[in-house]
């Protein structure tokens, strides 16, 4: 009986349906000139992964890509309300919380073929990648390894008393790591500026939700640390936008931190380009729904009814932002790698 | 001048660094009541205040992997963990993250961060209450791995450790606490510079040591001397990154090596020194079969007998050298 009600309590409900949120996102009371430079950055983040995907099958590409195709809207939608003075940490799956941030998209790809003009100066990969001018202050592939780092970002910034917030990404395998529990209960009894923020699309590696927890939404972490949550469709950016904003304008002004998760899915596989449906993970017939779901056709499709978008202008913005990611990834290939000399003169500071 | 002991040497580090350096803070558990650190925290968070000496909930990770990330934002974090053997729940924290910052983000960032692990044994409190694991760390490029043994180094070795940029463990040990030695003025030296020193010196056999083993070697040094050995005595300092130069020198003026340590011998501090000067002295500069004192391959046992056989003693080092001398 407890049981039920808890997984009641705890379920995700429709979000969680492969089948519901197809429709185009409610724009209403958003600024469209704002939103249509959203597009522009999840259409950024979407072409970039595309094109990594298929430098890595070509095999120009080495370093382990974990795409987050179709998951575009959750870090456009959060960096939204967020400045450079903030300092946001990511995992393995982090490429467009690098882009979203205003991260150089040239960057990304020097990085990801190992060149010293890549973001982390040929030294990360695709797995850590570091802007801190944009406020990205890295991210890193061990599971859960970044969120306590974050957790002290934020008793930073408390510190600083400038209202700047230590912002976390993860996903829902991470929920299960132990660091997470006395990450939040750090932050919620210390009052830190954090916003946890869970990418919940539901796998693990190959392994669905439904198979590692006995209820699919994790924000009951959240409220077990008495941290305020919410819970939004992570494929609607203005959903994810303003969720985000109510927890960040909370942390800011003093009062603890705050837990968004967004439901969303991974269309290709965990790492690499495929899209895992044949290897062991049965998600073909979910996986065709989902990318009804797609949380850029969503948004183009509301611009395009609000009639702030037309046809031909949407046709050339995504020619321009192709061209665009054609240009990095050539300037990208050109570039030179890292000295030998990085190898050991980088361990140390002094 | 005044005498001062190990454990005030610690304590007059945090003040140095909490006064002089406001971006200094220390974090750990047990803080605002710090009976298990001897006299080396005392009053610290009446003097500093809360906000700066934060006691933590019983989270090792998370606190480290705090402080980590303050570092990055500019502060200059001290974690403090009572014991060795509750900072392992904070290794990804310090070997996943802290150690491998610089490097693989193309050293523009770097968490200058100490984490000071306290080597706290005896007293029969078993396997998981004495454990001294610095080769754990020394073996993980990219972390500074400090053991002091005088009170002087106590002292300038932690001050060094948190104004360098590197991640720093720092470990101190309780039974070093009560040794006193003439004071010198504070001196805030760079961390990079310092290494093994010479602190006795003698012609027939090197002993080595670090922290408390240390210790043991001078003990040693000064009965061998009555005995009619002059020992040199080279106190390690500084594990990680280890240059053992000044002991390949010594050993080629004597010929003959003890090496002393307070952890396990496998994949060890000693036998990491032994190989050193193994791979760089010629078989005809050898005296003498090079030889470790280290803990026996076992845990930490709570029975006074087996506890007295278990750790080193300063007549197993003196046994080891005759032995060696012969």
């Amino acid at each position: 009986m407890l049981v039920e009600l808890m997984n009641t309590r705890y379920s995700l409900g429709d979000l969680a349906l492969a089948e519901e949120c197809h429709q185009p996102i409610d724009l209403a009371g958003s600024d469209l000139e704002r939103l249509l430079g959203q597009l522009k950055v999840m259409l950024l983040i979407r072409y970039a992964e595309e094109l990594i995907g298929d430098m890595v099958t070509n095999g120009k590409i080495v370093c382990p890509c974990h795409l987050g195709i179709g998951q575009e809207a959750i870090a456009v939608g959060v960096s939204a309300n967020l400045r450079a003075s903030d300092r946001v940490f990511g995992g393995h799956r982090s490429h467009s919380h690098y882009l979203a941030l205003g991260g150089d998209v040239g960057k990304l790809m020097a990085e990801v073929l190992g060149k010293v003009s890549g973001c982390s100066r040929g030294m990360g990969g695709s797995m850590h990648l570091y802007g801190v001018e944009h406020g990205f202050y890295g991210s890193v592939p061990i599971v859960g390894g970044s969120v306590p780092l974050a957790v002290g970002a934020a008793l930073a910034a408390k510190m600083d008393l400038r209202g700047d917030v230590g912002v976390a990404y993860f996903g829902d395998g991470t929920a299960e790591e132990g660091v997470v529990h006395e990450s939040l209960n750090l932050a919620s009894k210390f009052k830190l500026p954090m916003l946890f923020v869970c990418e919940n699309n539901m796998f693990a590696s190959h392994m669905h939700i439904n198979l590692r927890q006995p209820a699919d939404s994790v924000s009951r972490y959240a409220a077990a640390h008495c941290v305020p949550w919410e819970v939004v469709d992570g494929n609607d950016v203005v959903a994810v936008e303003k969720a985000s904003a109510r927890l960040v304008a909370r942390s800011r002004a003093g009062d603890g931190p705050g837990f968004l998760e967004a439901v969303t899915y991974r269309w290709r596989g965990h790492v690499g380009p495929r899209e895992d449906t044949d290897v062991g993970v049965n998600r073909k017939g979910d996986l065709a729904s989902w990318k009804k779901r797609d949380p850029v056709k969503r948004l183009a499709e509301a611009l395009s009814a609000s009639g702030s978008l037309d046809g031909k202008r949407y046709a050339a913005i995504q020619q321009e932002i192709r061209a665009r990611v054609a240009r990095a990834w050539e300037e990208a290939e050109a570039a030179p790698y890292p000295d030998i000399s990085a190898l050991l003169d980088w361990v140390y500071a002094e | 001048m005044s005498a001062l002991a190990y454990g005030d040497a610690i304590r007059i580090a945090f003040e140095h660094l909490l006064e002089r350096h406001p971006n200094v803070f220390v974090i750990g558990q047990g803080l605002w009541s710090p009976w298990y650190v001897g006299n080396s925290m005392t009053d610290l968070d009446k003097k500093f205040g809360q906000e700066r000496l934060i006691d933590t909930p019983v989270s090792e990770l998370a606190c480290t992997g705090a402080a980590v990330g303050a570092s990055l934002c500019g502060y200059r974090p001290i974690v403090v963990h009572p014991r060795m053997d509750f900072m392992l729940y904070a290794m990804d924290a310090m070997v996943n993250q802290a150690a491998k910052w610089s490097h693989m983000f193309g050293a523009q960032s770097h968490p200058a961060l100490t984490v000071r692990g306290i080597v706290n044994r005896g007293g029969e409190q078993g396997a998981q209450h004495s454990q001294a694991l610095h080769s754990w760390f020394a073996h993980v490029p990219g972390l500074r791995v400090v053991m002091p043994y005088s009170s002087i180094d106590a002292r300038d070795l932690l001050i060094a450790s948190v104004l360098c940029d590197d991640p720093v463990v720092y470990i101190d040990d309780r039974w070093l606490y009560e040794l006193e030695q003439p004071d010198q003025p504070i001196r805030e030296l760079r961390l990079a510079d310092e290494g093994p020193k010479i602190l006795v010196e003698g012609g027939d056999i090197t002993l080595v040591g670090a922290s408390y083993s240390t210790h043991l070697c001078m003990q040693a040094a000064k009965r061998l001397r009555k005995e009619g050995i002059d020992a040199e005595v080279i106190d390690l300092r500084v594990i990680n990154p280890l240059d053992c130069s000044v002991v390949m020198e010594s050993v080629g003026k004597t010929g003959r090596l003890c090496v002393v340590d307070g952890g396990w011998s496998t994949c060890g501090l000693a036998g990491e020194v032994i190989a050193q000067v193994s791979e760089t002295l010629p078989p005809a500069g050898w005296r003498a079969a090079p030889r470790r004192l280290t803990l026996p391959d076992a845990p930490a046992p709570t029975s006074k007998p087996l506890e007295q056989r278990y750790y080193t003693s300063v007549d197993d080092i003196m046994r080891t050298a005759k032995a060696i001398c012969v």
